[in-house]
């Protein structure tokens, strides 16, 4: 092996990357400290995550969002897969730049500005129709669903994007219907994308704060919500065990999503 | 309808009722007056079906200096930590697109994890690591370096660091997409030629990297601008973002109206770079 | 193949255009039963958007596409009784080989017994059979074009419309396939469209061949027609090398090539003053001692393996090619005065 070289950007690199990864690793390894003090280490114990497992309305939240992300992230994937099909399969339609602009919208949108229009939706459904009784669950399923969508429908379009057409064209050429062509050729090549889309659109409603606030209603207080409520009276060492617990569960759920992508690979490398 | 026709139109319906809808009812609330009840503003109809329409609190956002600090601050705040991302984000994008092929997705993905995993925590843990009996003021105390704890936490540095934390993998994602499809063979004629590294760089990979630099910056400063838990939980008193307006208005004094207005405003600074994003977006400059 | 058997598909009048460009203009064409048709032409003269056009990909402008006596220009793909064959192959990378040939059959509703005979049958015709269980990244390039071939030919389709078929193949994967090819469509009785770029695979495979430039057919015809009685000089430069010279129809049916300084015997009849261009192949110039038409010196030979083409320069400053097989014991060197000659059946006569 020849001497590694000194290079700057190298050493950012490794900079950067210890700047990410620190703060997480000193949570993690705090939550195995035994003091009640954050920050003096007195010995190794799980204490705090027993007593995580005790607060019977902390579980209670981890419900409300675990419903709301899987609720959300289905109907996200099935919206955003449909847009990412019709934007890159449909050719040219009237208004659709505009559409391809309401879908990317959300994605670059201050969460503020989301979560207080959504509310307002909501609101004057309320007032208007009296179709929505109450906010709840539902409101924040649906707020989450038109967030995420739009991350489903740049990874399906992506990978869309990627895909010869001709596939699909062969298909259709041995007599295949549009909608054959879908559900026995397309949904198969493109199922790594849209399983990524759905693990993305699950993490994101899982970790959001800002919109879940506005448009929760008295009864349905999220993981997030909690969190940042007590963050606000000052770090505790529960926190620290629940924060190990969020950044465990993410970990697994990514080790899953690169299980999916590499299950395909083979059939990637032959459609090229 | 043809199938066709009927795909479209529920993405039409769709977006419509959650993204459309929504903003025009924004722009109507802001021209109503705050009332007390449920909901708590005023209709924008009147009972005899006349246009109540009421600029007031768009005048109120011009002429109290909160709001007006409030929008400043947070322009200020979006450009000087978008800035430190670009500067930080940079050598790394620039590490990983002249690392080994196999390296590449390794890299990259070590960069993008911290965004998977939760927000509040990644803010959370900074919390513990900058606050005056936390973990770095304990370290330099006890090393020696410093006899009083730091005072870190609650203030302006402390939301620039958690912006460039937080938004990041933003910066290096896009940067590297246009790194990594630069060729290597230019910048060897470039050298072939007489230039110095240095002037190789300047010359050649910084201006072919300028739509990354162009992407990520938007992807940093637009979320940034309008950011409310930085500043809430890293910021001081005196850090005035209007993302923390928006939202003392809304929870705090229950001011619906304001708190629409000030949402439109600002929509309307952050629609130029937003469009730019689409535009960019369309083009595939976004990611690799 | 007689020139009165009926079209099994048939393009009239076709014109297709995507924004400013045209990329086929006005074209008719018949595919008549059981013939081998190859669409030949340089890359962007509209023979792909064509063969699109007749599986249903493309919607013509213009114009309407038949299949049998049925009108299908509407017609989507799926509903259209002829099968394609793409450049890339599209096998599905997430179906084994038999799902690939298996694949059309099922949407006719076909299964059980009578769906594996078929694909059996069909994979026997590519001789594939044993790697029905394969996955197409487990084949070889020229494992995975039989399979595409397997695909179409278990629809039985009345046409088979081919895409470059043998164009990611390597040499001599290639001349094998081309053969196989024609002995296929012999055996099967279906037409066969094939678009390519190469002359010579067009030439060996096909009945006729409609060179197409610029989105038009230049000419439709035999191989050995194109080749010894091109239309113009578009279609004699497409094929091999030509000499071509302006000239003048003079008096006792010759014409007189000012650049050559002589006038020679054609046997085209053309009235007496009208301009036109001599166009001869040069492996039909001969060299000669006695009786030469014309001498002039070698200034040039490239040497090609089992023939060499000759540059001849004129004292009228024209240079003239001619092959020159290499089993002779007799070489001209550069330098040597060599006298030509070429029989009057050789001057091929072109009209603009």
């Amino acid at each position: 092996m020849k001497p590694k070289r000194f290079s700057w950007p190298g050493a950012a690199l490794i900079a950067g990357l210890v700047f990410l990864y620190l703060p997480l690793v000193v949570v993690i390894v705090y939550s195995f400290n035994e003091s009640r003090l954050v920050t003096v280490w007195t010995g190794f114990s799980t204490r705090w995550y027993g007593e995580l497992m005790a607060d019977s309305q902390l579980l209670r939240a981890a419900g409300v969002s675990l419903t709301v992300a899987l609720l959300s992230a289905t109907i996200a994937t099935v919206l955003g897969t449909l847009a990412g099909f019709v934007l890159t399969r449909f050719g040219f339609f009237r208004g659709r730049a505009l559409l391809v602009g309401t879908i990317a919208a959300p994605l670059v949108m201050p969460e503020v500005i989301t979560g207080l229009s959504l509310l307002l939706v909501f609101v004057a459904l309320e007032q208007g129709f009296a179709w929505m009784p109450g906010r709840g669950i539902l409101t924040i399923v649906l707020a989450h669903a038109s967030l995420t969508m739009s991350y489903v429908a740049i990874v399906v379009q992506a990978r869309l994007a990627g895909m010869e057409r001709d596939i699909e064209e062969a298909a259709a050429d041995l007599g295949a219907t549009p909608a054959t062509v879908f559900r026995t050729i397309t949904l198969p090549l493109i199922f790594p994308a849209v399983a990524a889309g759905w693990l993305l659109a699950f993490v994101l409603s899982l970790d959001d704060l800002v919109i879940a606030s506005f448009v929760a209603g008295p009864q349905s207080t999220t993981l997030p919500m909690m969190v940042f409520s007590s963050i606000r009276l000052g770090v505790s060492p529960k926190i620290n065990a629940l924060a190990a617990i969020l950044v465990l569960l993410t970990a697994v759920l990514l080790v899953v999503a690169a299980r999916v992508q590499r299950g395909s690979k083979p059939a990637e490398s032959s459609a090229g | 309808m043809t199938r066709r026709q009927g795909l479209i139109a529920i993405l039409w319906l769709w977006s419509a009722a959650l993204f459309v809808l929504p903003l025009i009812i924004v722009l109507k609330i802001s021209v109503a007056e705050t009332r007390l009840g449920v909901p708590p503003y005023t209709a924008f109809f009147d009972a005899a079906h006349h246009v109540t329409a009421n600029t007031e609190n768009y005048s109120r956002l011009f002429t109290d200096s909160l709001y007006v600090k409030a929008y400043l601050g947070s322009l200020k705040t979006a450009f000087i930590a978008t800035l430190i991302a670009l500067l930080m984000g940079y050598p790394m994008a620039y590490a990983i697109a002249r690392a080994p092929a196999h390296r590449r997705d390794l890299w990259l993905l070590l960069v993008m994890l911290p965004f998977w995993t939760s927000f509040l925590v990644r803010i959370y843990a900074w919390i513990g690591l900058l606050r005056p009996s936390g973990i770095i003021n304990t370290v330099l105390q006890a090393l020696g370096i410093i006899d009083a704890p730091l005072h870190m936490l609650n203030t302006n540095g402390a939301v620039y660091l958690g912006i460039v934390y937080t938004y990041l993998p933003f910066m290096v994602l896009p940067l590297y997409a246009r790194l990594e499809k630069l060729d290597a063979s230019l910048l060897e004629a470039a050298r072939d030629l007489g230039a110095t590294p240095w002037r190789a760089f300047c010359a050649v990979t910084l201006p072919l990297s300028m739509p990354g630099i162009v992407a990520g910056c938007l992807l940093v400063f637009i979320p940034a601008v309008g950011e409310f838990v930085i500043p809430e939980l890293l910021g001081g008193p005196n850090t005035l973002m209007i993302g923390r307006v928006l939202w003392n208005e809304f929870f705090t004094n229950r001011d619906w109206p304001v708190a629409s207005a000030v949402t439109a405003v600002l929509l309307i600074l952050l629609v130029a770079p937003i469009v730019w994003v689409q535009r960019l977006q369309a083009r595939g400059d976004l990611a690799p | 193949m007689s020139a009165g058997a009926p079209a099994t598909l048939r393009v009239a009048d076709v014109t297709k255009c995507f924004g400013a460009v045209t990329a086929v203009d006005a074209v008719s064409l018949d595919v008549r039963a059981n013939e081998f048709l190859c669409l030949l032409g340089p890359s962007g003269c509209g023979k792909t958007t064509l063969l699109r056009m007749m599986a249903g990909f493309e919607a013509p402008d213009s114009g309407r596409v038949f299949i049998g006596d049925d009108d299908m220009t509407a017609t989507p793909p799926h509903a259209r009784p002829v099968n394609m064959m793409f450049q890339s192959y599209a096998l599905f990378p997430h179906m084994s080989v038999e799902g690939n040939v298996a694949f059309g059959l099922k949407q006719e509703g076909l299964r059980g017994e009578a769906l594996n005979a078929r694909v059996k049958e069909a994979l026997a015709v590519v001789e594939l059979e044993g790697l029905g269980a394969r996955k197409p990244h487990q084949l070889s390039g020229g494992q995975r074009q039989r399979v595409a071939l397997a695909r179409c030919l278990a629809k039985r389709p009345r046409v088979l419309l081919l895409d470059e078929p043998l164009a990611a193949l390597d040499k001599h994967l290639r001349e094998r396939t081309q053969r196989e090819l024609t002995a296929l469509r012999h055996r099967l009785g279906i037409s066969f469209v094939v678009v390519t770029h190469d002359q010579d695979e067009a030439m060996a495979m096909a009945d006729r061949v409609a060179v197409m430039d610029r989105g038009k057919i230049l000419q439709i015809a035999p191989p050995r027609e194109l080749y010894e009685r091109p239309a113009n000089r578009a279609v004699a430069a497409f094929f091999g090398d030509v000499n071509i010279w302006e000239g003048e129809v003079v008096a006792g049916n010759k014409v007189h090539c000012a650049a050559l300084q002589i006038a020679f015997p054609v046997t085209d009849l053309l009235p007496v003053g009208s301009r036109v261009e001599a166009a001869v192949r040069p492996e039909q110039i001969a060299f000669t001692s006695i009786d030469a038409l014309l001498t002039g010196v070698v200034s040039d030979v490239v040497y090609r393996g089992t023939a060499s083409t000759y540059f001849v320069r004129h004292a009228g400053g024209a240079v003239i090619r001619v092959a020159r097989q290499n089993s002779g014991p007799e070489t001209f060197q550069r330098g040597d005065t060599v006298g030509l000659s070429w029989p009057t059946s050789a001057v091929r006569v072109l009209t603009s």
